[in-house]
């Protein structure tokens, strides 16, 4: 299943950098972060439930930038 | 600007207004210290946070952690060499974040403008509820629902007009500013905006399933495809940042204990200070985020010329086409039978058309009906007695009560009917009446009215080959590409020897030019997905082709073809100016900071400085010209 998100990031590399945390995450399928028009869109694993994993996804990416929101 | 933007001018500007009073005002000592330690932090205390935080996430070596690294540096030798020369480091900061606030309004100034322009998502729709309109969300309407469009509104979902005649501006789609009629009974796509009368449309689709739909995803998925040039970049920082970070620090150790060993001063203040000049030219922040912004300018560019680029590495691909390959039927030629002339004709033209309209009357074969509509009237049936279908040959009836004949040159044969041959490429029809030749009637496809400037316009674009497919008759399609200048024409072909022929040319082709196939979509999906680059035409409500195809221009008008191209071609070679500046000047910066003849102030200018020109450029890219029509 794919959902995508509506993210606010400053940086292009921070971008890069929140698609590349975002693939590790177990339960993430793939994940594409679209920085010009500013969505992340995460294919989920099957069986997953997106919410627990967005929130996983969230700290990683804050952890990586800070400054970056992620609208559930 | 949003609130973020301002926050960060607000501490540009008092950071700026302090640094000029403290610089009038004399201080010494640790007053001096603590106050420009203070501005220090309001401007940089971000950039230090993030710093610290990428450190105890292990991930080190991002600009930040240069930027902190190199202000702090400076600071601490300012302290320690008591020259009491504060500016410096609180310098580089203000630039850097004086070129982030520019970058950030920029990017998001260029997002919000092509956002705007491709903003034809409808928001609602009008549904009549006891003769009153009601607005809902469009993706609640169920198909075959009868929504109305007012005049100013946007169609939310495509379907067929039921009642009403208006025209139509379908410029967001297309790009074509000459508004299009409608009556009842005619398709109607959802993204047009209607302007003139009001509409009542019966809905064929779901509004996940509607046209404007489809575009959103398209563009909206279109810049996660990355070209070379941006893999290229992303790698490149990957690599750079660290290599950067050794190489300062090489720079600052590595000299002065050669110069401890031969007996020489060591000079550490010297070489750490280059060290630091050195870190803040090589911040990678013009290539990180001009490169992405060029191929998203471009690619918004093209959208709103009503040409949708699924990815930046087909915009990429785009620019290095030199094969060009078309399909005949729909693509140069409009895909449609009509009557270009009557020949040899005993008696007037009209009356010749007549007998053959009224004679042909029952068939709905597509030759038929150009002649039915080339007659212009309804043909009264009651006219016509003894309609006999002579299969493969043609019709013979009686109008009026005269015997006419309308076929090929077979029919005349059997009836025994001397004839004339034609010349002309087409099909023709021969018109006998009371058993003695009337003459014939010429039919055929007719070629685009741009078909010839487009091709001539691709060459003057650097397509150095351009090929034509078709399932035609050879006769046909080589005048078709005689007339439109066309270097080889492959004729006589099914569908499967499209794709081998494609096959041919595609190892035939030097190994860094791309090959394009250009068709209109319907039965040409194995040779779109072929070739390297697949582009469809006039693709307004045809999914499959928006599936297969990598560029689908929305419009059937050829000239779409070259004007794709003349876009990616300025797309890349912003990119390409873009990487060359900015490595050139960063190369030459550090050459000259670990030579000792950059300062700090220099080295932040070099940095912002082109920073802001890369940017500069990649927003050229969103504006784009017609192909001149020569």
């Amino acid at each position: 299943m794919k959902k995508t998100y509506k993210i606010e990031v400053d940086c292009a590399n921070c971008a890069n950098l929140m698609e590349a945390e975002t693939k590790k995450i177990s339960g993430v399928a793939n994940a594409v972060v679209n920085f010009m028009t500013q969505k992340m869109t995460v294919e989920f694993a099957d069986g997953e439930d997106e919410k627990a994993v967005m929130k996983s996804v969230r700290k990683a990416c804050k952890r990586v930038e800070p400054d970056c929101e992620i609208e559930l | 600007m949003n609130r973020k933007q301002k926050k960060m001018l607000a501490r540009i500007l008092i950071t700026a207004a302090m640094l000029v009073a403290l610089s009038l005002i004399p201080l010494r000592g640790w007053l001096r210290l603590t106050l420009y330690l203070l501005v220090y932090l309001l401007i940089g205390y971000d950039i230090l946070r993030k710093a610290g935080r990428g450190i105890l996430n292990r991930r080190m070596f991002d600009e930040n952690f240069l930027m902190a690294l190199a202000t702090v540096g400076a600071f601490a030798l300012a302290i320690y060499d008591r020259s009491g020369d504060y500016n410096e480091a609180i310098a580089v900061m203000l630039f850097y974040q004086i070129g982030e606030l520019f970058q950030s309004y920029a990017v998001g100034k260029s997002r919000s403008s092509i956002t705007a322009l491709m903003d034809i998502r409808p928001n609602y729709a009008n549904i009549e509820r006891a003769g009153a309109l009601v607005r809902v969300e469009p993706d609640t309407v169920a198909v075959g629902s009868v929504i109305v469009v007012q005049p100013g509104e946007k169609v939310p979902l495509d379907g067929v007009v039921s009642e009403g005649c208006s025209s139509l501006n379908t410029s967001a789609l297309t790009g074509e500013s000459l508004p299009r009629d409608v009556r009842p009974g005619d398709e109607i796509i959802s993204g047009c905006i209607n302007l003139s009368g009001l509409l009542k449309v019966r809905t064929t689709k779901e509004f996940g399933a509607s046209t404007v739909s489809k575009i959103l995803e398209l563009v909206e998925n279109s810049s996660s495809r990355k070209s070379r040039p941006e893999d290229f970049i992303s790698r490149f920082a990957r690599i750079y940042t660290p290599a950067v970070c050794y190489c300062a620090l090489a720079l600052a150790l590595l000299p002065p204990l050669v110069r401890l060993l031969l007996g020489l001063p060591a000079g550490w203040e010297d070489w750490i200070y280059r060290a630091l000049t050195f870190l803040v030219i090589s911040c990678p922040c013009a290539l990180v985020i001009s490169i992405p912004l060029s191929f998203f300018a471009g690619l918004g560019c093209a959208s709103r010329e009503g040409i949708l680029i699924k990815g930046s590495n087909y915009l990429e691909a785009l620019a290095q086409t030199k094969y060009l390959v078309f399909d005949k039927t729909g693509t140069l030629t409009q895909g449609e039978f009509a009557v270009r002339g009557v020949h040899h004709s005993a008696i007037p033209e009209e009356k010749l058309l007549e007998y053959a309209a009224l004679a042909e009357c029952a068939s709905s074969h597509p030759i038929s009906r150009s002649i039915q509509t080339a007659y212009g009237k309804t043909p009264e049936r009651s006219r016509v007695t003894e309609i006999e279908e002579q299969s493969g040959h043609g019709v013979t009836a009686r109008v009026d009560g005269v015997a006419v004949a309308a076929g090929n040159g077979k029919l005349m044969q059997k009836l025994g009917v001397d004839y004339v041959e034609c010349h002309s490429a087409g099909t023709v029809v021969h018109v006998a009446v009371d058993g003695t030749y009337a003459g014939h009637i010429l039919i055929s496809d007719s070629i685009k009215p741009d078909a010839k400037a487009a091709v001539s316009a691709l060459k003057a674009e650097g397509v150095t080959r351009t090929v034509m497919l078709t399932g035609d008759r050879k006769r046909t399609a080589d005048e078709v590409a005689a007339a439109l200048d066309i270097d080889t024409v492959y004729s006589e072909l099914l569908p499967a020897d499209k794709v081998e022929r494609v096959e041919e040319l595609l190892a035939e082709k030097p190994p860094r030019a791309r090959l394009a196939f250009v068709g209109d979509g319907i039965n040409d999906a194995p040779v779109l997905t072929r070739a390297d680059i697949g582009i469809a035409m006039g693709a307004m409500g045809a999914d499959a082709a928006i599936e297969a195809a990598d560029v689908v221009l929305m419009d059937d008008d050829p000239m779409q073809i070259p004007k794709a191209i003349r876009i990616s071609r300025k797309c890349l070679r912003i990119v390409y100016e873009n990487i060359g500046f900015s490595l050139v000047i960063k190369f030459a910066c550090l050459v000259l900071g670990a030579l000792g003849l950059a300062n700090m102030w220099l080295a932040i200018f070099a940095d912002v400085g082109v920073m802001v020109l890369a940017v500069l450029n990649a927003i050229r890219a969103l504006r784009c010209r017609a192909p001149r029509r020569s």
